[in-house]
């Protein structure tokens, strides 16, 4: 380094090889150089605060636009259960009732498929059902074939990851066009023939809670399923073969070894779909109904906050555009809540866990 | 079960037990749930494969040159297209990345390279996370309060704004992995040849980190593409061509910008719930477009990132 450095101020002192060393940058900074670099540095550190500040900005005008209508509407908004803007009847009960059972109904569906899909895609099934195939075909020692699994689970993992790509408008056409007409058949079986319980206490008349539901499960898969697999993956080998060597089947080792070791990521996956089946408006505002009803039945119409905002904001005069910001105002509280509470229970798992690594 | 004849059995183990055999409990219960499982991912194929089939079923109908070159069908008509929505998708987006990516990239640089172990690094990590689980429609909520309010219209740069707000933690969090994974040796060779921290960022870290941070970027666009819950709030919608009077009436344009501007996204969502089939084809057509220029942008941007990893 030092010889270099030599060469560069007296490059005739070691001979002409080493001007090739002579650069542009090879050299002290100049006074110029060094005051910009100050004030990119200093720039640089004035817009990573304003990304911090740009969170409370976010908090304090969505509070601000808010504040006419909580001190008109006050606490009773979040108990009454009529909306209705001609005779200044605003309630949002119901949408709040609505987003927790959609998000809770979504997030059931979501997690089961999704647990399934990353059980499926780290546990090696899909692998060992095609060696089997190929080796009932004869070919799993052959070069092109051998590679066969591999590729195809890569595939799979790539066409989960595509299905969080996909716009939430257009998982919403597709529900209004697919989805309720494939559900009508079995949700009206399940209406006439176990009415009686309050979950099927209703027939579905279109758009519905249950659609909505659906919709928002698939939104929901792809997160849960790509983080449980890293989680799964990550359960450390000797675990592996230490539930096989005792003699566990592999659902005994599934259920007993792998997935409490892997719950804490398991549990964060959830509760991230949960923050995101929260704040999901499109699939539910085009789907879940727009009807200010609290039931029971997964079949009857219903709202959401999100997709209350949606449907009325279009053609809302402006005491109900304050009424819609106070509303927005709830679901920033409850997704920061549910956000907050999450990743403090994460912590405390992940510390409770340290042990076992 | 046959036993090596060999090996000795120790007392007491009945080898017969330790046999698989589904006839066993144990075993016919694992055996199902592989099963049960297998059955459940292939059924987690079924939206995706139907949605693809049915907007290439649905969304061909009305699919031509029309469709990108015309204005909005009004009710029972023939012909018509989204071009409007297009351009505005395109300009609206546009407009939120020249917005998110400077102060993305930059506020990455502080957290990884001038103060990684600082307060503010943390405040910005901090921050970045709640931003990515802020729901998009609050991001519309905001950019109404803040610039519609006091701009006194739906604009599309209002739409820009909540876009951006919404691509911002996406291309700071991968801009700050991908100036992570930039060898430190190379900041070192740079330092010792006399570079200022400065010349170390813009000669050697960023161009190295390019192709990562371009990941994170076309991801952010790929999803605010789609988005329309925060354009309901901002840039709402339009039946008219933003401007296509070009630069001699810059202004023109620039006032034309502050009106509503439509969007594929939107679109899709005002015509899905048309009782006429010619909008609701026309839907569909909307839809097959914006997929296709999100799953472009997508598949691009994983192809650089595999490419990056590789490297």
């Amino acid at each position: 380094m030092s010889s270099t450095a030599d060469a560069t101020h007296h490059p005739a002192a070691k001979g002409p090889v080493f001007a090739a060393v002579e650069s542009d940058i090879s050299r002290a900074p100049t006074a110029i150089e060094l005051v910009s670099d100050r004030i990119f540095r200093s720039a640089t550190r004035i817009i990573a605060w304003l990304c911090v500040f740009l969170v409370f900005y976010v908090v304090v005008s969505i509070a601000r636009v808010a504040m006419p209508a909580v001190h008109t509407y006050g606490t009773s908004f979040l108990t009454s259960t009529t909306w209705d803007a001609n005779r200044g009847q605003l309630g949002i009960l119901p949408a709040i009732v609505g987003t927790m059972y959609s998000s809770l109904l979504g997030l059931f569906i979501g997690s089961a498929f999704g647990l399934a899909i990353a059980l499926f895609l780290s546990e090696g099934f899909l692998s060992q059902a095609l060696d089997a195939l190929m080796e009932w075909m004869g070919v799993a020692q052959r070069p092109f074939w051998a590679a066969v699994p591999a590729y195809v689970e890569d595939v799979l993992k790539v066409t989960i990851e595509l299905l969080a790509a996909i716009p939430s408008v257009v998982y919403g056409l597709w529900g209004i066009f697919v989805i309720i007409p494939l559900i009508r058949p079995p949700a009206d079986w399940l209406y006439n023939h176990l009415g009686w319980i309050p979950l099927f206490g209703t027939p579905l008349s279109g758009p519905g809670l249950f659609p909505a539901s659906v919709v928002l499960a698939i939104m929901v898969l792809p997160t849960i399923s790509a983080i449980s697999r890293d989680a799964l993956s990550a359960v450390p080998p000797k675990m592996r073969e230490a539930a096989f060597g005792i003699g566990a089947t592999r659902w005994e080792a599934i259920l007993a070894i792998f997935i409490p070791t892997a719950a804490t990521g398991i549990f964060g996956a959830i509760i991230l779909g949960f923050g995101r089946a929260l704040g999901e408006t499109m699939a539910l505002a085009m789907l879940a109904g727009n009807a200010n009803v609290i039931s029971w039945s997964v079949f009857s119409p219903a709202n959401t906050l999100a997709a209350l905002l949606a449907n009325k904001f279009p053609e809302a005069d402006s005491r109900e555009v304050g009424a819609l910001m106070y509303a927005a105002l709830v679901l920033l509280g409850i997704t920061l809540l549910v956000n907050v509470v999450g990743t403090l229970i994460l912590q405390r798992a992940d510390a409770s866990l340290k042990g076992l690594r | 079960m046959a036993t090596p004849a060999n090996l000795p059995v120790p007392d007491g183990i009945d080898l017969e037990s330790l046999e698989f055999s589904l006839r066993r409990p144990r075993s016919l219960f694992s055996y199902v749930m592989s099963v049960l499982t297998g059955l459940a991912t292939i059924a987690a194929l079924f939206p995706l494969v139907s949605v693809l089939y049915m907007l290439v079923e649905k969304g061909t109908q009305s699919l031509s040159m029309g469709a990108f070159t015309q204005l909005p069908p009004a009710a029972m008509t023939t012909g018509g297209g989204v071009g409007n929505a297009i351009v505005g998708t395109i300009v609206i987006v546009a407009l939120a990345t020249i917005i998110s990516v400077p102060v993305g990239i930059l506020a990455a640089i502080y957290i990884t390279e001038f103060g990684p172990e600082t307060y503010t690094a943390a405040a910005v990590r901090f921050a970045a996370k709640v931003l990515t689980g802020l729901p998009s429609i609050l991001a519309g909520v905001f950019a109404f309060a803040v610039v519609v309010v006091a701009t006194g219209g739906f604009s599309a740069p209002a739409g820009a704004v909540a876009l951006a707000l919404l691509m911002l933690p996406t291309i700071l969090l991968t801009a700050e992995e991908a100036i992570k994974r930039v060898p430190p040796r190379m900041r070192e060779a740079a330092v010792g040849m006399g570079a200022t921290p400065t010349q170390v960022v813009s000669k050697v870290v960023v161009p190295t980190a390019l192709p990562g941070i371009l990941t994170g970027v076309m991801l952010a666009v790929a999803r605010a593409a789609g988005e329309t819950a925060p354009l309901l709030f901002t840039a709402l919608f339009s039946d008219f061509w933003i401007s296509r009077t070009f630069p001699q009436f810059l202004p023109k344009i620039l006032g034309d910008l502050m009106k509503p501007t439509a969007s594929l996204a939107v679109i899709i969502y005002n015509f899905s719930g048309s009782p006429f089939e010619n909008q609701i084809a026309l839907a569909w057509t909307a839809a097959l477009i914006l997929v296709i220029l999100v799953l472009i942008v997508n598949v691009a941007g994983q192809v650089l990132a595999r490419r990056t990893a590789n490297r």
